[in-house]
């Protein structure tokens, strides 16, 4: 197993978390560890007239003072949430911007759906009094280049930006491109994602993916693996990172590194063919050098759809074995934060393995039969983690898989 | 050996006609496909025309059941796949699906089919909600861009590495890039990359409306995209697709493949400036040009034509123009530069794989393609932007770049195989 | 009749194109650009954008840039479109 910072291209120094769990990451990992649920009943608008009424809100954010005040009307919330966080993760890097060339810093961010609540509001003016009346601001801030574009200007980050959208599997695949940069040319990139699209049409949206649940108590609507498994529930937030080629100037500040990661695309249903989730996950392992055991723990894709639960349960069997490593899923006490879940995976899976624990499932008490998995419940379990292997799907097929390395930043006070 | 991305196949849904050919045929002959806007009725918007594509998607092979559930986006590119297949002759039964990629870019993703469905759900935007159960089954797939990206892999059942590159005006040439980069790193022994934004709808052309970066031209519509012409005043709206079929170049030549061209070198930058402003030095756009020739171990004085970005705004004439002297110094004043968004306007984020696909075609036909409209030249842009007629050209290299809301300038190379 | 005013000015800008607070729009900064205030060309046609709508009146795309380019020429170019249009 590769187990030198040499071999990664990338290690996490820095990350800013806002998520339903928390604003600020030890908020958030406190409350992971404590099993405290940010799910509720969505007050961003009444959802009283729709069949789903909770969701994973940011309760504690609001944009005035924790973004410059030019840009929060000329922003949606996502972009908000991601420049905030980009601001928390560049402080937590504790790195100096100004010593590296400009050109050598990136910015990419996974999006899954832009501006939700922005594109909506300006619809309603065009459609409600005309066109005159859609706003300047339509233009820069619906577009899922937004929260890139603005968090490369914030920082000065000239160097080959980014956008990764492959809905739920974007956080994933925004840090495998960040890898892929900083084996190139770059030294630096903030990534990872955010989002928010809590407002009536993005509800209306997400309805029509058929995978939301319909549940009205919060402790009981999103089980995945569960015999009760009936679809998750929408959330907002997510975590951006600053990731780096790892060198001298690193030691002593990472959170992580990224050992290995892959990407596919799953067919099955339409074409018959086997899942691709379980080649994704060798071919993850292959890259990090790594073997099935020495994989500590797994952060669960956890979709709580009993078809896709069936699917990532077997996969994880016939890679691991079954019962065989344990497995997690954080984000029952978040929602599913879609371009922003996977990204918050990688910050909630650096911390476990900064600290040694790996944090429960909240939810789940009867797994499905067919779902042979040593998921960790009840209880935080404390061991020391070397690895961590994070498994994210979005919406239509898209596969990924990542594994990381421990790094070697002090262990926090827990 | 280094790996090589190769283009073996071009399939193209432009304004002016469905098919690599016709859009060809636009280009080489100078004619521009901008109109008064057909598609909706624009009498109350600022600018009021447009580039659209005549567009049957059943005359263009889809199902029934593919058009309703596809926004129009999704629509070009399944289309474009299917002919950029065809046309290179490769048989993916042969590979491994999971060496199958897709690399698709959208600056505005399935925008048409998510503005039709607020109008329903929301009753002409008179009453929100009226019920939540009108929303189309497809309304998610309209949500979320990746949709566009995950038609195409569906289309050739692809299992590998799977992405929609968003990065507004950029997205074409950046996810053209992505694929070139998949077969170099060897993710992926075949790619389907290219791009595709079908943005003809009130929302776009209001928002476009606001900031007064589009034509007002309405009365010689024909005429309006006037890039690096002295009257110019604004870009044309357009809408269409390009999907190139890259291969690894040796396998590619092993099958005796017939090679459009060689990807040869990519470059990105960020201006880090402003969400639609360019300074006029045109410095981060130099910088990427500069990065994709070192990829492609070429100097300036290899470049034999430059795809610009020309948009018929100002603002970003001016910059290219100084990126283009800046990077190439006296070369830029040597070669022949041209916009064909004079002639096919400009598809935001399709575009520049639609000018990719377009470099492509000029680097097999050796010819350059004009630049419509320009009869007056602005006298702050001095280089030679073929006016009006194509022109046939010794091309080995030849260079596109792009430049997009976000501050983001991408450049690629591509040369004779 | 004058009904605009640099509160009234601040107010539709910060509610539109947000104003950091330390930017200030009088005395002497009334005359300053709103370029060296830090607006730039899009917050200028939100901000005649918002000013058509509230006062029902057209801004001519050129008057944006040329007669509306600090605090004070934007309040007295409102203004004297709104006489204009009571006389």
């Amino acid at each position: 197993m590769n187990t030198s910072t040499a071999g990664a291209a990338a290690v996490i120094t820095g990350m800013g978390v806002i998520a339903p769990t928390g604003v600020g990451t030890e908020e958030h990992w406190q409350a992971v560890l404590a099993g405290k649920t940010g799910i509720g009943r969505i007050t961003r608008f009444d959802p009283s007239g729709y069949p789903v009424r909770l969701a994973g809100e940011v309760a504690g954010f609001t944009a005035k003072g924790q973004v410059p005040a030019r840009l929060v009307p000329q922003t949606d919330r996502w972009t908000h949430l991601a420049l905030a966080a980009a601001d928390a993760a560049v402080a937590d890097s504790a790195v100096d911007l100004a010593s590296l060339p400009e050109y050598e810093m990136a910015v990419v961010t996974a999006s899954s759906s832009g501006g939700t609540e922005f594109g909506q509001h300006e619809m309603e003016r065009l459609y409600q009094n005309g066109p005159s009346w859609v706003g300047a601001y339509q233009s820069i801030a619906w577009f899922y280049a937004a929260t890139t574009g603005q968090v490369s200007i914030r920082h000065g980050m000239r160097g080959p930006c980014g956008v990764v959208c492959t809905e739920q599997a974007g956080g994933l695949d925004a840090v495998g491109q960040a890898r892929r940069l900083l084996r190139g040319q770059s030294r630096l990139v903030v990534t990872g994602g955010t989002d928010s699209s809590l407002c009536p049409y993005g509800l209306v949206a997400q309805l029509a993916n058929g995978h939301l649940s319909s549940a009205e108590d919060a402790d009981r609507a999103y089980l995945p693996f569960d015999v009760e498994a009936a679809g998750y529930v929408p959330g907002e937030g997510g975590a951006i990172l600053v990731a780096e080629r790892p060198g001298p100037d690193t030691q002593g500040r990472a959170y992580g590194r990224v050992l290995g990661y892959a990407a596919g695309f799953d067919q099955s249903a339409r074409t018959g063919r086997r899942p691709v989730l379980a080649g994704t996950i060798r071919r993850a392992l292959d890259d990090a050098r790594c073997v099935p055991d020495d994989i500590d723990v797994v952060f669960a894709d956890a979709a709580a759809d009993p078809h896709l639960d069936r699917v990532e349960a077997e996969a994880l069997a016939e890679v691991f074995g079954t019962h065989a490593v344990p497995v997690t899923a954080p984000k029952t006490l978040t929602g599913r934060l879609y371009g922003g879940g996977a990204a918050l995976d990688v910050a909630t899976a650096l911390l476990a393995l900064r600290d040694g624990v790996v944090p429960h499932t909240v939810g789940p008490t009867r797994l499905r039969s067919d779902c042979p998995l040593d998921l960790v419940r009840d209880a935080p379990r404390e061991r020391p983690l070397r690895t961590a292997l994070v498994v994210a799907r979005g919406y239509g097929g898209f596969t990924s898989a990542m594994v990381l390395g421990r790094g070697d930043r002090p262990a926090g006070d827990i | 050996m280094k790996r090589r991305a190769v283009v073996t196949g071009i399939g193209a849904v432009a304004p002016g006609g469905v098919g690599r050919e016709a859009f060809w045929d636009l280009l080489s002959a100078g004619r521009t496909a901008t109109r008064r806007i057909s598609m909706f009725d624009a009498s109350a918007f600022r600018s009021q025309i447009a580039a659209e594509v005549d567009f049957d998607p059943r005359a263009a092979g889809l199902s029934a059941r593919e058009v309703r559930r596809m926004d129009r986006g999704a629509q070009f590119a399944v289309v474009s796949t299917r002919e950029a297949l065809a046309d290179s002759g490769v048989d993916l039964a042969g590979f491994d699906p999971g060496r199958v990629g897709v690399s698709i870019g959208s600056a505005v993703g399935c925008t048409m089919g998510l503005e039709q469905e607020y109008e329903v759900l929301s009753n002409g935007g008179r009453e929100w909600l009226v019920d939540h159960s009108h929303g189309v089954p497809h309304l998610y797939g309209y949500m979320v861009p990746s949709t566009l990206a995950a038609e195409v892999a569906y289309e050739v059942a692809a299992e590998g590495t799977v992405a929609l590159i968003s990065t507004g005006c950029t997205s074409g040439l950046d996810a053209v890039g992505h694929g070139m980069q998949l077969i170099e790193e060897g993710s992926a022994d075949v790619v389907l990359a290219g791009a595709t934004d079908a943005p003809l709808s009130p929302i776009t052309s209001a928002c476009f409306d606001a900031i007064t970066a589009t034509s007002p031209n309405n009365d010689d519509a024909a005429h309006a995209s006037r890039p690096f012409d002295a009257r110019r005043d604004g870009f044309v709206l357009g809408e269409g697709c390009a999907v190139l079929v890259l291969e690894d170049e040796e396998a590619a030549r092993r099958r005796g493949a017939r090679i459009y061209a060689r990807l040869s070198g990519f470059g990105a930058r960020s201006n880090a400036f402003h969400m639609t402003g360019l300074k006029p030095d045109g410095r981060e756009m130099a910088e990427a040009i500069r990065v994709a020739l070192d990829g492609a171990e070429l100097n300036a004085s290899d470049v034999d034509y430059i795809n610009a970005h020309g948009s018929g705004t100002k603002q970003n004439d001016r910059h290219e123009t100084a990126a283009f002297k800046r990077a190439l110094k006296q070369r830029a004043y040597e070669v022949p530069v041209s916009s064909i968004k004079s002639m096919v306007g400009h598809s935001l984020g399709a575009i520049g794989a639609i000018e990719v696909a377009a470099c492509a075609l000029a680097l097999d036909r050796q010819v350059v393609p004009p630049t419509a409209n320009l009869h007056h030249p602005d006298p702050e842009c001095d280089l030679d932007y073929v006016p009006l007629v194509a022109r046939e050209h010794r091309l080995d290299a030849v260079l596109s770049v792009g430049s997009g809301f976000g501050g983001f300038q991408s450049a690629m190379v591509l040369t004779r195989p | 009749m004058s009904t605009f005013d640099v509160a009234e000015l601040r107010e539709i800008m910060s509610a539109s194109v947000g104003v950091e607070d330390d930017v200030y729009f009088d005395g002497d900064h009334l005359d300053v650009p709103f370029a060296d205030l830090g607006f730039d060309s899009l917050a200028l046609l939100e901000l005649a954008s918002q000013i058509q709508r509230r006062y029902g009146m057209q801004i001519p795309d050129e008057a944006v840039t040329e007669d509306m380019s600090s605090p004070r020429a934007a309040v007295d170019y409102v203004n004297s479109r709104l006489v204009a249009a009571v006389a």
